[in-house]
């Protein structure tokens, strides 16, 4: 993968990535972030800057010198566009937080019934009934944003657990990564799925299409993983992904055959629906609950981190279905052209 | 170069309150009418609501308990 085009003038000044030198002059980038006014998480320009600063972490970019994961300019950039995303985050989720904290119930029913409260826009329904077959190839390059790395980005909480807490996440993880069998890997899994739709499952290719709001989920997951402080927020975030899955994702396996793609393109979907009613459980139940009471100061990011996912997929399931509604692409540069080359 | 059988594992069984069992530890599950249904990670969900569209596993349906619900949530 090739670092992606700029969109702004915080991905321009990020370019010099691509210099021989591990070098980036930091008052450069954090002078466009800080003149962006609005908020960074609906910024396409922002989102794509802390895309590329955490896939330094996961696979990297062929163009950019892999020491630069760790150069202290490249860190204090990040940290200087994730201060300004957390805080725009906890304010995001801020009341659906304090409404479900200190309340004298486990911490699993206060997930559950902060699922169950969600009233997100229904993407699922619609993928099921209406998406088109172009619509179902703009979801896939949005969902494989996160589904070509899926479950690596709170892999990053395991060694920041302890205990039963820990032991959870592991399982959960192993199941991800296909329970021993390589072939069944989840991100495996969708890249067929992205084939069998006539799609380039190549690790990155569509990055250059996928707007702010898609990226800021990734992002939000990467936040989360990447720092111990936010341990909390990592399984938190992971109890509500789980835990909107698997209903969901019958739906989508659903859609994916009405419009003809068969059992191949489905696997991934219908692989959710099992996998993911085992994983709501063990996160929502034995990961957080175990969290919560081994360490409690971590209780109000719990919360915070499965906020911050329902709201996100929430955001982005409004948009999708803004666009499609309207008539338009939801992506940069519409499917047609990026077939056309 | 020798293979033993390891002593059988334990089985346990944990129960999700208006959801299904949790089981870990078991090669299979054998429904009512008899058929085994192999185990094929690390731990399974056994539908309890009898709802489920791909039982014996749990499929999340158990949530949806009203048609109301359903609307709302998805
Ligand atoms: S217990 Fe989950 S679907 Fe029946
Ligand atoms: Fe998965
Ligand atoms: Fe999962």
């Amino acid at each position: 993968m090739r670092l992606p085009e700029p969109r702004g003038p915080i991905t321009e000044a990020l370019q010099s990535l691509r210099g021989v030198d591990v070098g980036l002059a930091v008052d450069q980038v954090t002078g466009a972030v800080d003149s962006h006014t609005s908020p960074l998480l609906d910024c396409d320009d922002a989102q794509l800057a802390l895309w590329l600063l955490y896939e330094l972490h996961y696979q990297g970019f062929d163009d950019v010198d892999p020491r630069a994961e760790w150069s202290p300019q490249v860190i204090a950039v990040r940290g200087h566009l994730e201060r300004r995303f957390e805080a725009e985050l906890r304010e995001l989720t801020r009341v659906e937080v304090e409404k479900r904290l200190n309340i004298e119930e486990p911490i699993a029913e206060r997930l559950f019934a902060m699922m169950s409260d969600d009233d997100s826009p229904r993407l699922a329904q619609y993928v099921q009934r209406e998406i088109t077959t172009t619509q179902l190839r703009e979801l896939l390059v949005h969902r494989s944003v996160y589904h070509l790395k899926e479950a690596d980005p709170h892999t990053w909480a395991v060694p920041r657990l302890r205990g039963r807490a820990k032991v959870a996440l592991m399982e959960i993880q192993f199941d991800e990564y296909g329970a021993g069998r390589a072939g069944d890997m989840h991100s495996t899994l969708f890249a067929q799925t992205m084939t069998r739709c006539g799609l380039d499952s190549t690790y990155g290719a569509y990055v250059d299409v996928v707007p702010g709001y898609t990226l800021a989920a990734s992002n939000a997951m990467s936040l989360f993983g990447l720092h111990r402080r936010l341990r909390g927020a990592a399984a938190g975030h992971l109890a509500a992904f789980e835990a909107t899955s698997a209903l969901p994702n019958r739906r989508y396996a659903a859609g994916v055959r009405r419009l003809g793609y068969g059992d191949e393109a489905a696997r991934y979907f219908d692989e959710h629906v099992e996998a993911d009613a085992v994983h709501e459980q063990v996160a929502v139940r034995e990961m957080c609950g175990a969290l919560v009471s081994d360490e409690p100061e971590c209780e109000p990011d719990v919360l915070f981190g499965a906020a911050t996912c329902l709201a996100i997929d929430g955001l982005a399931a409004g948009r999708l279905l803004d666009s499609w509604r309207g008539g338009r692409s939801a992506l940069l540069r519409p499917m047609v052209e990026l077939a056309s080359g | 170069m020798t293979w033993r059988r390891r002593s059988p594992r334990s089985v346990t069984v944990t129960v999700c309150p208006d959801g299904p069992l949790l089981v870990r530890g078991a090669d299979e599950v054998v429904d009512e009418a008899g058929v085994a249904h192999e185990v094929r990670r690390p731990c399974v969900a056994l539908c309890r609501c009898g709802r489920s569209s791909l039982a014996p596993w749990c499929d999340g349906t158990h949530k949806v308990v009203t048609e109301e619900a359903a609307k709302r949530n998805w």
